[in-house]
């Protein structure tokens, strides 16, 4: 087989112990810049980049670096989602669903050993995917059209109104205050700015990341403020760690369908990681319907979300390898040091640069089990960090969450972005309004929006061209029946069982 | 051990992000780490340090934001006398300028000093289209404006958009606000539009699409460039198929506008002779660039009509009034 051999010379060029010694030190990194919200994975990756050329790295050693920093923060998202309430990066969002939940349970180690596991299975099995079928899969690129994007993207939002459990009407709304926030900056179908009052700062259109990192890190900080702490989520501790068996064999498929959605919506260019946790959370929730608890606390509703976003994050490689199509915002920054290192993505890498592909799949697999092993049984030593008092926290956070933003851009104007963002999910947490569909909102919006667009340019504004292929329709029956099928299971499905014990406060 | 070098690559890090030195030159990069600017400012800068031009590293800041326009108004608005400042650029840069992008900054705010390279502008089509040459591309977006669409990677009105427009009106085709263009996010994915059949030609950088052209996925009907480009000898270029036309993303350089005559003349000097070096011959050839150097007042004109006429055909696409 020429696979195994080639993962085999991979794997040699890749088990050096200076290159093991770059991949421990990237993926502590790695988790690290995750866990700390405001530094996410794109970010992390770009701050290593002149790291990279300082220390004069050759081309597979600065991959074997940056992915695994890529990995890690994949992992670590997870932790300040659980424990603080607050994403340490945008695919980590969904997380804080059910994750925050088990926290307040008491549960906290828990789901941080079953999205730690989950975090792994998604990571693993797509990397298996990436080398018994990237040729393959790069050709899934070139079904997708923009009417087929839209479709899609269409779907994720007819599903959007199941992430808040409690009203829909207020999903509704806070989704639309996305795609509003959204439409803000350059429009690339008419190249004219939008809704920028031509101030310079708002022509690339608005960060998810100072969007994320205001609604959940700074109005954090304000609730903790006017509540002197006593409502807030800081100051969550963290259990005995004990492998929940019972809970993992439960979620056992989950994790495995969530590893497909994540795979596949990594796999599509410009779907990334945040629409593979999405997908996998909000698939996993109607499969188990009123079975599950989802929102309350429910490890499954850990376990997917991690399952699809590590997975994306292997599937984003199968397009940047072999089309050169970033998949999401960090293969963007890792497709930018390829092209600096003299390698270029294409149809022909893994023929002219085989020992750059497999020496990159090879650190992929040795970067998994290094995050297991530093994300299971060693998770209290990132856990710590968390766990100080919240006097030294809240402060640390709020830097931290200066000093993240400020290095995307290197602009004062972000911060106070970020600080209106803040207030901002002060009022909505006030009403009762769910945040996450506002990310969702933004992230998806513009995507939604510029296919849209072009399918219309393409089409001459005939709106059949929608329908124009069997993926579309597929996809349209889809979101059609995730958006009509809640309402008539409610009424078929006997109410859902209401659960014992009221913690869900928030 | 292992804190101490985290530690250490932390500091390195902060490093990296920040800090210039009071007497070194400085590079701003108006992009993120990695990006087309990032790479001007760290190989010229190289070069310049390796060829003794300067005495000290070079030091590469990241300014993004705003395609280069937060660079453009720091420059003009806080370092127009500083004569240690160079600013990596582009066509990018002046198709936004002449477009007004840059929120009423004007290219005569700083003096463009130099390209020594050029990203050649190609057209090409899937392997499998109709069209065998730019001719018949040409007619037949004549014939019927609606049957080609172009999938290119930059927004509506930007550089890749302008390019096959340059081409139809060398043909004398005028009507160019009907030409159908959508703009991806970057040409690799607009050449999966191209290759999937949902665009019939795809307009872009030679670098960015060179794997493909290698696989034989699309065929390239014409560069667009004076001269054949080295290495794709095959590929005829516009000029030879009957469309005067040269399009070219250069990578160059601009300096503030109130430095001395003297201090513009010799970066234009030391301009030149990164240019005419072995070591950058050899940048530009593993990455995909043809030579295209000019240098000093004889760029400052070209760059001069390159956004008049810029700004001619955004009027005439309707991206600006």
């Amino acid at each position: 087989m020429d696979t195994i051999s080639n993962l085999v010379m991979g794997f040699g060029v890749a088990l050096t112990p200076f290159t093991l010694l770059l991949a421990v030190v990237g993926c502590f990194l790695g988790t690290i810049f995750g866990a700390l919200p405001g530094l996410g994975p794109a970010n992390g990756v770009a701050i290593l980049i002149p790291v990279a050329f300082t220390m004069g790295l050759d081309a597979t050693q600065a991959l074997v670096l940056l992915t695994s920093v890529y990995y890690g923060t994949m992992y670590g998202g997870r932790i300040s989602s659980i424990l603080l309430n607050i994403p340490g990066d945008e695919p980590a969002m969904m997380t804080t669903l059910d994750g925050f939940p088990m926290a307040r349970q008491g549960r906290a180690g828990d789901a941080l050993v079953i999205s730690g596991v989950a975090s792994f299975v998604g990571s693993f099995l797509s990397t298996v995917g990436l080398v018994v079928m990237a040729p393959l899969l790069a050709s899934i690129a070139y079904l997708f059209g923009p009417a087929e994007y839209f479709a899609l993207y269409l779907l994720a939002f007819c599903t959007l109104g199941g992430v808040a459990s409690k009203n829909q009407a207020k999903a509704a709304v806070a989704a639309c205050l996305g795609l509003g926030i959204a439409m803000i900056g350059l429009d690339n179908s008419t190249g004219l700015p939008r809704f920028t009052g031509g101030n310079m700062h708002l022509m690339d259109g608005i960060d998810f990341l100072v969007a994320i990192v205001g609604l959940f890190a700074i109005s954090e900080i304000f609730i903790f403020i006017e509540s002197h702490g006593r409502d807030s989520a800081i100051g969550v501790t963290l259990g005995k760690l004990t492998i929940p068996w019972k809970d993992l064999k439960a979620s056992t498929g989950t994790m495995l369908r969530g590893t497909g959605i994540g795979f596949v919506s990594g796999v599509l260019p410009g779907a990334g990681a945040s629409l593979g946790s999405f997908m996998a959370y909000m698939a996993e929730k109607s499969i188990l319907g009123s079975r599950g608890r989802f929102g309350q606390g429910d490890p499954r509703g850990v376990a997917a979300p991690e399952a699809g976003n590590n997975a994306a994050a292997g599937g984003a490689m199968v397009p940047m390898l072999t089309l050169g199509v970033p998949g999401s915002g960090t293969t963007a920054v890792m497709l930018a040091l390829l092209l600096t290192l003299n390698i270029t993505p294409g149809p022909l890498l893994f023929k002219e640069r085989p020992e750059v592909v497999w020496g990159l799949i090879a650190s992929l697999f040795i970067a998994n089990v290094v995050l297991l092993i530093m994300n299971v049984p060693l998770v209290k030593l990132f856990v710590r960090v968390l766990m100080i008092p919240a006097w030294v926290l809240l402060p640390m956070v709020t830097m931290i969450s200066f000093v993240g933003i400020y290095s995307l851009s290197g602009s004062t104007f972000d911060l106070l972005l970020m600080v209106v963002f803040g207030v901002l999910g002060y009022f909505l947490r006030k009403l009762d309004v769910p945040t996450v569909p506002v990310i969702l909102g933004i992230l998806l919006g513009s995507n939604m929006e510029d296919s849209l667009r072009r399918a219309m340019v393409i089409s001459d504004g005939d709106w059949t061209f929608l329908f124009s292929s069997p993926i579309a329709i597929g996809l349209w029956i889809a979101a059609i029946a995730g958006f009509v099928a809640p309402l008539f299971l409610r009424g078929v499905l006997k109410k859902p069982p209401v659960p014992v014990m009221d913690v869900n406060e928030d | 051990m292992k804190s101490t070098l985290f530690r250490a690559l932390l500091a390195s890090a902060a490093l990296g992000l920040g800090a210039t030195s009071a007497f070194a030159t400085e590079c701003i990069a108006p992009a993120d780490a990695g990006g087309g600017w990032d790479f001007t400012c760290r190989q010229i800068g190289k070069i310049l340090y390796d060829l003794k031009l300067v005495d000290q590293p070079v030091q590469v800041t990241n300014m993004a934001g705003a395609g280069g326009g937060l660079a453009f108004s720091h420059v003009v608005a806080e370092r127009g006398k500083d004569a240690d400042l160079i600013v990596a650029a582009s066509s990018a840069t002046t198709t936004r300028l002449a477009q007004n992008a840059y929120g009423g900054a004007t290219a005569d705010q700083v003096r463009f000093v130099g390209a020594i390279g050029g990203d050649p502008g190609v057209i090409v089509v899937a392997k499998d289209s109709p069209y065998q040459s730019l001719n018949d591309l040409v007619e037949a977006i004549k014939a019927d404006p609606g049957s080609v669409a172009f999938a290119g990677g930059s927004a509506a009105g930007g550089f890749d958009h302008l390019k096959p427009l340059m081409v139809l009106k060398a043909a004398g085709f005028t009507d160019v606000a009907k030409v159908k263009y959508i703009g991806m996010d970057g040409g690799a994915e607009a050449i999966t539009q191209t290759i999937g059949g949902f665009t019939q030609a795809m307009t872009g950088d030679m670098s960015e699409i060179v794997g493909f052209i290698k696989a034989g996925d699309v065929r390239p009907l014409a560069v667009l460039t004076a001269e054949r480009v080295p290495g794709f000898e095959d590929i005829p270029t516009a000029k030879e198929q009957g469309f005067d036309v040269e399009v070219v993303n250069w990578r160059g350089l601009y300096v503030p506008h109130d430095i001395s005559d003297d201090a513009f003349n010799t970066w234009a000097d030391k301009l030149q002779k990164v240019a005419d070096s072995a070591e950058w011959k050899a940048v530009m050839e593993s990455n995909g660039l043809a030579p295209f150097t000019k240098v000093g007042a004889d760029f400052q004109n070209w760059v001069n009509d390159v956004v008049a006429q810029t700004t001619d055909l955004s009027k005439e696409i309707g991206v600006i009034q």
